[in-house]
């Protein structure tokens, strides 16, 4: 009887260290896996082709951008802080630029396009400079221009089904070739963001 | 003509209830809330941030367990990170913690309050009505102030103009 016993409360025992264990596993995974995948943004590596719908259902490409420098930043409409405060940002100093803006394209790429539909994107967009272009693109065509633009964007689930997402934060600033010309972060002072978009223009 | 006990209660309570509305922080026990304030949203946008300083004026910690308010269902604890240029979001496991004496600011770009699915678009000096739930110091009706759509700090002065982000 005593030995049974015994049994008992090591097996509940080894159980009980299997059960944090896996747990201890489950908390952490996710948090390495988002860690190990910043390190994929560089210069070498940005280019290559996508093609992806615009807000207006207009298809555009590396391709059809030619000719044109262009900023592309990545965001998704789920996003309190970074993404409207990047793009209102840019929206000001756009329209502090005038006619000098219209040198270049504005792209605003959805890293979340199972719920950032066309309609939605064509709505949210308003509230902006109305020469910022949002994209979007099937699964596939999204991971495509992430590719391109050596970004990355993961989903980090949520409670409830529901999910954000992690992403590239900065703007990136291509040349008429689509080359890429250098990063521009919304926390460099406001001087050092207009020069950069008055040489981008000239 | 003398006030009675009661009226002079209604009458402590009416004045308690209407000076924070002035200065905009809120008070219960020991955790004052200053200047809470939310952001103009896109049309559409799923999502509305908030923002606000705790203060624990008390010898305990607190902690924010709840958040709910008028323009949404949902309200939750989040954190943003910028690391080596890649912006994150996870919510925040569990409830806040206000130490003891000391300040927890919720600003932008660090942790914040996740309003889910507003109800409308919010709009340049809007103002909606939540309500924070303490451990300790329970529930605290405060009320938001939305700020222009590029803000990522507090305007402490009423009326501060339009031209936000100018001097970044």
């Amino acid at each position: 009887m005593n030995g049974l016993k015994l049994f008992r409360i090591v097996a509940w025992a080894a159980v009980a260290v299997v059960a944090v264990g896996m747990a201890t596993i489950y908390v952490l995974q996710p948090r390495n896996a988002g860690v190990a995948t910043t390190t994929s943004s560089g210069k070498a590596a940005v280019g290559g082709s996508f093609s992806l719908n615009s807000h207006k259902g207009e298809r555009v490409t590396d391709e059809t951008l030619r000719g044109k420098p262009y900023l592309a930043f990545f965001g998704f409409t789920n996003c309190p802080d970074i993404c409207p405060t990047t793009l209102f940002d840019l929206s000001e100093m756009m329209a502090e630029l005038g006619p000098q803006a219209d040198k270049f394209n504005v792209l605003l790429i959805s890293v979340d396009p199972e719920r950032d539909s066309q309609e939605l994107l064509a709505t949210y967009i308003t509230a902006f400079d109305s020469r910022i272009i949002a994209l979007r693109g099937t699964r596939e065509e999204t991971d495509a221009v992430l590719k391109s633009f050596a970004a990355m964007a993961v989903k980090v689930p949520m409670d409830g089904g529901q999910y954000t997402m992690e992403h590239t934060a900065g703007v990136y600033l291509m040349d008429e070739n689509g080359e890429y010309v250098g990063l521009m972060r919304m926390d460099e002072t406001r001087e050092a963001r207009m020069q950069k978009l008055r040489k981008l223009a000239s | 003509m003398k006030l009675r006990t009661s009226e002079l209660l209604l009458l402590a309570v009416s004045l308690l209830w209407t000076a924070p509305a002035l200065s905009h922080d809120f008070q219960s026990g020991s955790i004052r809330i200053d200047h809470p304030w939310s952001r103009a949203t896109p049309p559409g946008a799923p999502v509305a941030g908030g923002y606000l300083k705790i203060e624990n004026k008390g010898p305990d910690p607190d902690r924010l367990v709840s958040i709910k308010s008028e323009i949404t269902t949902r309200a939750e604890l989040h954190e943003s990170v910028v690391k080596d240029g890649v912006a994150s979001m996870r919510p925040l496991d569990g409830a806040l913690e206000v130490p003891a004496g000391q300040s927890v600011e919720l600003g932008s770009g660090g942790i914040h309050i996740m309003f889910m699915k507003p109800e409308k678009t919010l709009k340049k000096d809007d103002k909606f009505k939540a309500t924070l739930v303490f451990e300790k110091a329970g529930p605290i009706e405060v009320e938001f102030v939305v700020q222009g759509m590029g803000s990522r700090a507090p305007e402490e002065a009423p009326d501060h103009g339009g031209d936000h982000g100018a001097g970044q």
